[in-house]
């Protein structure tokens, strides 16, 4: 059975090579964010890790108000995160198990916002912020994503499959009122669809851009993201140094996917299905 | 609170009802469900509804952000249908859209298929192609931006090892839209594979047995098996890729925002990055013309949802054909 295994080597050739193609940015970054911006103009150019992250790092930290937008990141994705699980989870459990006037209506609705591009409603948006007082700070950013119509249409199909009719029942004739039979049965039940969209949630407040670039107008007070942009911006001859800027920006995420990497891919897929 | 079901009542019962008087009792009986579902209605409301009509509106108006808007009929749609820098947007977000999508699903395709008949170490297979997808685009943007560098890129430094003239990269018309589809493709063909991936572990086994039963070779079985089985998903991931080719904005924009040659949004030497999405940025956000800006967002608009109802009709009916 030499044959078979020779194939299965081939398969597995190929699918490596793929990985390196997958992963070589993430080394490339971490070479360049190593080393001096003068390694990289060398030729042939240093393919190794060097000595000068910290030195990279420093003059990142000079340069812009790390801290600062990297705070600004955190607080946005951990409350954007928290409200879209409560909002999403709670909208997502009353669709999936109840029916009331309007509700087949109202989730069609719900589904119909999907259709509607983000593009088309920046400007007003814009205007409202400036209009509430919002513009430049992180309000405007957290408020308007606190819930969404992929969140809760993806959570109950989840909700749909995990919380069985019967234990609703149960609750109920125990005497447990709606608000009850989401905090107390629904919640504990549905953890893990919960760990699939707060992660999902996390890596796209995260890694947002466009917004925060047009609605957080005062430079010193931006997002990880915009700051990196600007780094890029007023200093794209001091290479190793804008990369470690880009280090520090990936590096996070890598680290918190990686953890919950398994679970999550799996619950994409499953996702995919149904959609 | 204790009449709420968890199984929805059968039809109700026929004859007329006092209306009013019904809806008043069921926000009586229902009002925490309402409640529950109300945040994101409201946030709709505020965030998105009331803003899509109120562009709708702009479009029509002449207004730098500041002072009163003035109404000038359909003069912004005039201007959009003469403007040449709208039409090489156009032009240009669609060449990117097609240099990336094609390649993306096609080599998505590919890893699902030797990802579904490789045993050992799917998940880490997963995991590892999943990754550029939770990336940060600014970052991973000015890591190509490095890497596609004339004088200290990488892929020069190759080149000229291997006794290549230098490419720049950047500079040209067509080499600056095959960086931007490289980057694309490079965050998506994961993340497509993995969809592909679910719908080919989704297929019945017995349904490859019976062709193989039937005689059928490994290229007959996947056009007439798989690629059909994989309809919905396929048809998925056009839609979505063409919804999201068409908004392609973070990429041009972080790509050549560090070239101080050049405006930081004009899309790089010649605008041939300036896609539509950072075109409608540029004068909205940057030159101030909010209505021209919310005219461009509507004409881009009409063009995705062109694009889309197209490509589901030529996935739809190709998949008819072969089926």
């Amino acid at each position: 059975m030499t044959a078979t295994r020779l194939k299965k080597l081939a398969l597995h050739l190929a699918m490596l090579v793929g990985v390196l193609i997958s992963l070589f940015p993430f080394y490339w970054t971490a070479v360049m964010a190593t080393n001096t911006t003068r390694d990289m103009y060398r030729t042939p150019p240093k393919l190794v890790f060097g000595p000068e992250l910290f030195s990279n790092i420093a003059r990142v930290f000079e340069n812009i108000d790390f801290m600062g937008s990297l705070l600004n990141t955190v607080i946005v994705a951990c409350c954007t995160t928290v409200l879209v699980l409560f909002f999403d989870s709670l909208a997502a459990f009353t669709f999936a198990k109840y029916q009331f006037p309007g509700s087949r209506a109202l989730f069609g609705v719900l589904l119909l916002t999907f259709m509607l591009p983000a593009q088309l409603s920046l400007i007003p948006q814009f205007v409202v912020m400036v209009n509430i007082g919002w513009v430049g700070t992180i309000k405007a950013l957290i408020i308007p994503a606190s819930a969404n119509a992929f969140g809760i249409f993806w959570m109950r199909q989840y909700i749909k499959g995990a919380v069985p009719d019967e234990l609703i029942a149960a609750a109920r004739l125990d005497g447990a009122g709606f608000f009850r039979q989401y905090w107390n049965v629904a919640l504990p039940v549905i953890r893990p669809g919960l760990a699939f969209l707060g992660i999902f949630t996390f890596i796209g407040a995260w890694n947002d851009y466009a917004w925060p670039l047009i609605v957080l107008t005062d430079p010193s007070n931006v997002t990880l993201q915009v700051a990196l942009s600007q780094l890029n911006t007023s200093h794209n001859t001091d290479f190793s140094m804008v990369m470690a800027g880009a280090l520090l920006a990936i590096a996070p995420l890598v680290v918190v996917f990686a953890v919950f990497a398994r679970s999550f891919v799996a619950d994409a897929m499953k996702g995919a299905l149904r959609g | 609170m204790t009449d709420t079901r968890t199984t929805p009542p059968r039809e109700a019962p026929p004859g007329p009802r006092p209306a009013a008087g019904r809806r008043r009792g069921a926000l009586r009986t229902y009002w925490p469900h309402y409640l529950a579902i109300s945040p994101f209605y409201l946030l709709f409301l505020v965030f998105g509804l009331v803003p899509v009509l109120f562009s709708l509106y702009l479009a029509f108006q002449h207004w730098d952000g500041i002072g009163d808007m003035q109404f000038v009929g359909l003069r912004n749609f005039q201007f959009l249908m003469k403007d040449s820098t709208f039409w090489l947007s156009l032009y240009n977000t669609f060449v990117i859209w097609i240099m990336s999508t094609v390649p993306m699903l096609f080599l998505a395709l590919v890893v699902a298929v030797l990802l579904n008949s490789s045993v050992r170490f799917t998940s880490f297979y997963r995991i590892a192609y999943f990754i550029p997808n939770v990336t940060s685009l600014v970052a991973i943007a000015i890591v190509f931006g490095a890497v596609f560098s004339t004088n200290q890129g990488l892929i020069n430094a190759i080149l000229g090892w291997l006794h290549i003239g230098a490419v720049p990269w950047l500079s040209n018309e067509w080499t600056i839209k095959v960086v931007i589809a490289s980057l694309i493709t490079w965050q998506w063909t994961g993340y497509n594979a993995i969809l592909y991936l679910a719908g080919l572990q989704a297929i019945p086994t017995e349904m490859y047995e019976a062709a193989k039963i039937d005689g059928a070779g490994p290229v007959q079985t996947f056009f007439r098996i798989t690629i059909p089985q994989l309809r919905p998903i396929i048809l998925f991931t056009v839609v979505v890729s063409t919804i999201n080719g068409m908004q392609t904005f973070t990429e041009p924009q972080v790509l050549f925002g560090g070239n101080a040659s050049i405006n930081p949004n004009s899309g790089g030497p010649g605008q041939a990055g300036l896609t539509a999405i950072l075109y409608f940025y540029r004068e909205a956000f940057s030159n101030n013309d909010y209505g021209y800006g919310a005219a461009i967002a509507w004409a881009v608009f009409v063009v995705i949802l062109l694009f889309t109802a197209i490509n589901w009709r030529l996935v739809q009916r190709r998949e008819k054909g072969s089926a």
